[in-house]
């Protein structure tokens, strides 16, 4: 049997589960580094935009590949009679094929000489040239085209989770995800200087609706496990969401990676067998996009929505009361598991602290009332201590239980 | 969608009558795969952008489906068959030939068209090079009508003699018998390039004015008794030219331009009242209507073939009619022996002729046979590997349940193909390679729809509910995300359809096909199949294999079968950590 099917058991009731909002620090600086090295990397080496932007020649011809072919293709070239050829790129694509690009050619007279002159290096027919070419100032209109296009997707993104979601603070978690998943895939193209056609641009923006929609399978939970959160003192806000997080982690691993797996598939259809073309870009940018959409979705947007939302007064009262209850809830455990050695239950929590090796049963509750007094006692303790104290009971909480504590779905609002 | 709960056999026969159904439409048509896109099969994609000349901006509808049909009969020129001509957003025109590589075709596609209206000086039957099929017009306007029984009549066709009459002079001797004005016999070539020959030493061009005063140079008509219909010469404005006609029986010496093709307003075929021939009347704005009126006062005083002048479009006389008198009022009407189909093409490329639209080369993209089979191939590959690999996974991952994964996946297949036929035998949806990374992307949107339902089928399970109830429940809740699911991913292909340009719009076209189709799926196929297994031992009753079964859920027994409520062990892995 499959482990990971057990252990989506497992996270769904509680039972296990891995502190997504309390380790957010750690997260949050792997991605910030992650961004600093795509940002260096963008404005160090910059995009390499392909032909289609730019304007352009690129010729392709079938040829053996050896280790004079672009020496003498270069030569080729300079012997074609058409001018400023020098800055011509030669290369070659796997061992057969052979690739000339140069600066836009005038259609009807230059084209067919520099055809010819590759067509005869290679000793084939002219017409056996492929070659695509894109007018210098059709060139400065794609680019223009593909900037408005990525500011019409992104606003359009923006007002979909806007309208999807009807909360100021989900919103912006999920556009911050969003624009993490994009710079992170334009980091990728500017470190590894692969060429930006108008499919990666495709690719780009289909990425986005990719991490729209793995926010929403996140969020879409976490909106759930918060539905009756204030009039209940059983969890804060984060741990609802951290909850929210593990119970869909396997879903979100399974939709990852069946998303990705096709592909991964076109990626090597696309860089293996073709070696270059709108397949690789396409799937390049897909693939770098939803996997930092599954990342970011569970990793980075999540953390942020639960930091935000635990700014909120109602929040904050909220997760004095569960404190409460729970140093509360500890003290009288305390009190019934060691009733021989408590004389009195005002000193109760203290008692359990200092009992905490004796008893190996009542172990996992003993930090929380120990810490969870210290904060009642000092209430200006910095916010992510608590956390960590929260969310800490939390799971030693969820170990004691044999139910998971969320009402069946049907019982809920339907 | 409410059947779905109810008759999931019915649901199935829905389905099963639409794939049917899809087959037979498939079989009617007589298709059986898909348009392949020129990157797919090898060929050219010319894009055209045009551009007003008058300087307003904005390019009207009708001039570019004009400008259109101009094109598409180009192409058709070159014989080549299957070329397509289409317009893209407000200004473009897309241009495909399959399986050419001429360069002819980029030069003849690109060229911006040139209506002038020239002073014939000299006219020479020759013998047409062969029969052409493309040939747009027949010898309809060799015939001449006496313009007299119209008072509005100022031009009409000159005779000519048929292409096919035997007693047409033979002239493929180059010592010409030119109608009226001997040439020199001196068969010494030209020192300067055909088409320079008539280009005074000084290289100075004849002003639309002066153009009647315009005399060829000797070497002028020593070259054009060497011109033939085949030589290709450029057509500048105010220097003289070499032309044929279209069926290439006759070829002209021309002077400079007498009138720009933007100095005519409009032309239009008809039947005059009172009159059964087709003819095609014309109409100058007032600059071309003075300047016609001048001229045909000038020209019908002079002899044939100096009588006549010919309206050259590409370097092609369309038309060369002959004058009988001064025609006044920028009006003018062209009659001959025209068929309505004859009279309306000419009117048609006058007016394209007219038309204040300069077209620009934007973008040439050739395939090659070989890359294209190469690419089709690729794509074929990346899409079975993709499959496989999915399947695969559902398979470790699901176990039993694979098999409903691969089912709906292959009647997601199908109906995608069958689309994809059809849509190319109807619309004329080319399939390129960013459309087939469109459908292979779009396995993992079909089958993330499966993985949704699933783990809202265990979940249910988990929170207490037998299996046949909760694939009911399950499917409630998974629905809604499913839906939601497919409706962002519709929206994102819809947005960039919108926004794509050129070949990438295949992407968000098959992505939002195949979104659809999955919905189609999911409700008619994947849920009512779900609902039936749920009912058999091997799925109901949790058998190990089937993916539902207690252990792989996490459970200690089914739900509804032996105890009622699923007991979890404690978990030994946090003590552990703790510890």
């Amino acid at each position: 049997m499959s482990k990971l099917a057990t252990i989506g058991h497992r996270l769904y009731t509680g039972e296990i589960s891995y502190d997504f909002i309390g380790h957010r620090r750690r997260w949050y600086i792997l991605s910030a580094i992650l961004i600093a090295i795509a940002l260096i990397s963008l404005i160090w080496r910059g995009l390499d935009f392909g032909i289609e932007f730019s304007g352009g020649a690129d010729f392709k011809a079938p040829t053996q590949v050896n280790a004079q072919t672009v020496d003498s293709m270069r030569e080729a070239l300079g012997n074609s009679g058409v001018s400023d050829l020098d800055e011509a790129i030669v290369s070659t694509i796997g061992d057969n094929q052979v690739r000339v690009q140069t600066r836009t050619l005038d259609p009807t007279e230059e084209v067919p000489k520099v055809r010819a002159a590759i067509a005869n290096e290679v000793g084939i027919n002219p017409d056996q040239v492929a070659y695509s070419l894109i007018g210098a100032s059709w060139g400065g209109q794609i680019t223009e085209r593909a900037l408005i296009a990525l500011a019409v997707f992104l606003a359009l993104v923006a007002l979909v989770i806007g309208i999807y979601f009807r909360d100021a603070k989900m919103s912006a978690a999920a556009l911050i995800a969003l624009v993490h998943d994009v710079m992170l895939t334009i980091g990728i193209y500017a470190l590894v200087g692969f060429t930006v056609t108008p499919a990666t641009l495709i690719g780009l923006l289909t990425i986005l609706g990719y991490s729209l929609y793995d926010t929403v399978v996140v969020f879409d939970k976490v909106r759930e496990n918060v539905r009756d959160i204030r009039s209940s003192t059983t969890r804060t806000y984060s741990e609802a969401a951290n909850l929210a997080v593990n119970q869909v982690l396997v879903r979100s691993i399974n939709t990852t990676v069946i998303g990705v797996l096709p592909v991964v598939a076109l990626l090597f259809a696309g860089a293996v067998i073709l070696g270059e073309g709108p397949l690789k870009d396409l799937a390049l940018a897909l693939f770098v996009g939803m996997v930092s959409g599954a990342y970011s979705s569970i990793f980075i947007a999540t953390p942020l929505l639960a930091q935000m939302k635990e700014r909120e007064p109602d929040m904050k009262k909220l997760a004095a009361r569960v404190r409460a209850r729970r140093a509360k809830e500890s003290q009288k455990e305390g009190a019934a598991e060691t009733p021989g050695s408590a004389p009195t239950a005002q000193l109760a929590a203290d008692v359990a602290a200092s009992d905490a090796g004796a008893t190996d049963d009542a172990e996992p509750s003993n930090a929380p009332p120990e810490k969870a007094s210290a904060a009642a006692g000092n209430g200006a303790k910095p916010m992510t201590v608590t956390y960590k104290t929260d969310v800490r009971s939390h799971r030693d909480g969820a170990a004691k239980r044999p139910q998971p504590q969320n009402k069946p779905r049907s019982q809920r609002k339907k | 969608m409410a059947t779905t709960t109810g008759h999931p056999g019915r649901t199935l026969i829905v389905l099963a009558v639409l794939v049917a159904g899809l087959i037979t439409l498939m079989a009617v048509s007589g298709t059986w795969t898909p348009k392949l896109g020129l990157d797919l099969r090898g060929g050219t994609t010319i894009t055209l952008t045009a551009t007003n000349t008058t300087g307003t901006g904005t390019v009207d509808p009708n001039s570019l489906q004009l400008a259109k049909t101009i094109i598409q009969s180009r192409v058709d020129s070159l014989g080549v068959g299957e070329s397509e001509v289409t317009t893209a957003g407000d200004n473009q025109i897309i241009v495909t030939v399959p399986n050419v590589q001429q360069d002819e075709l980029v030069r003849l596609v690109g060229q911006t068209a040139v209506l002038r209206f020239r002073a014939v000086y000299a006219a020479e039957q020759v013998q047409p090079p062969e029969p052409t099929p493309t040939a747009t017009s027949e010898p309809t306007q060799s015939a001449t009508t006496a313009p007299s029984d119209e008072p509005t009549a100022g031009a009409s066709e000159t005779a000519q003699a048929p292409s096919d009459e035997p007693s047409a002079p033979a002239s493929t001797e180059p010592s010409g018998t030119g109608n009226n004005k001997p040439l020199p016999a001196l068969p010494t070539a030209p020192p300067v390039p055909l088409d320079k020959a008539c280009v005074p030493a000084d290289g100075q061009g004849t002003p639309p004015d002066k153009a009647l005063e315009w005399q060829p140079t000797e070497a002028c008509q020593t070259a054009f008794a060497e011109f033939t219909c085949e030589t290709q010469v450029n057509d500048v404005a105010d220097q003289g030219l070499f032309a044929c006609n279209q069926e290439k029986n006759e070829k002209y010496l021309l002077g400079p331009t007498l009138i720009e093709g933007n100095q005519l307003a409009t032309a239009v075929a008809g039947i005059p009242q009172n009159n059964v021939n087709w003819v095609v009347n014309l109409e100058f704005n007032s600059e071309g209507g003075a300047a016609f009126e001048q001229a045909t006062r000038e020209i019908s005083q002079k002899t044939e073939p100096q009588n006549r002048f010919a309206i050259v479009l590409d370097g092609v006389s369309i038309s060369a009619p002959s004058v009988n008198e001064a025609i006044p009022g920028g009006r003018a009407e062209i009659s001959g022996n025209f068929t309505q189909k004859s009279a309306t093409e000419l009117a048609n490329v006058l007016k394209y002729g007219a038309l204040p639209l300069a077209f620009d080369v934007s973008e040439v993209s050739n395939v090659s046979a070989t890359l294209g089979g190469e690419q089709l191939r690729a794509g074929i590959i990346a899409g079975i590997v993709g499959l496989m690999l999915v399947i695969g996974y559902c398979f470790w991952y699901y176990r039993g349940l694979g098999i409903v994964v691969v089912a709906s996946l292959g009647i997601a297949a199908i109906l995608t193909y069958a689309c994809v036929v059809l849509l190319g035998s109807s619309v004329g949806f080319a399939l390129n390679l960013p459309g087939i990374a469109g459908i292979i992307v779009a396995i993992g949107i079909t089958a993330d729809s499966f993985v949704i339902f699933f783990e809202r089928i265990r979940d249910e399970v988990r929170e207490g509910r037998s299996l046949r109830t909760a694939v009911e429940t399950g499917w409630r809740r998974a629905r809604q995300t499913i839906l939601i699911a497919d409706t962002v991913s519709l929206l994102s292909a819809l947005v960039l359809f919108v926004l794509a340009i050129g070949s990438v719009k295949g992407f968000a076209f098959t992505l939002g096909l195949t979104t659809l189709i999955d919905v189609v799926v999911v409700f008619l196929f994947t849920k009512p199949l779900m609902t039936l297994l749920a009912r058999t031992k091997f799925f109901g009753g949790g058998h190990r294999l089937s993916g539902l079964d207690p252990e792989h859920l996490g459970v200690q027994a089914l739900p509804g079968s032996r105890s009622r409520r699923p007991v979890v062990p404690r978990p030994a892995v946090l003590s552990e950590e703790r510890a």
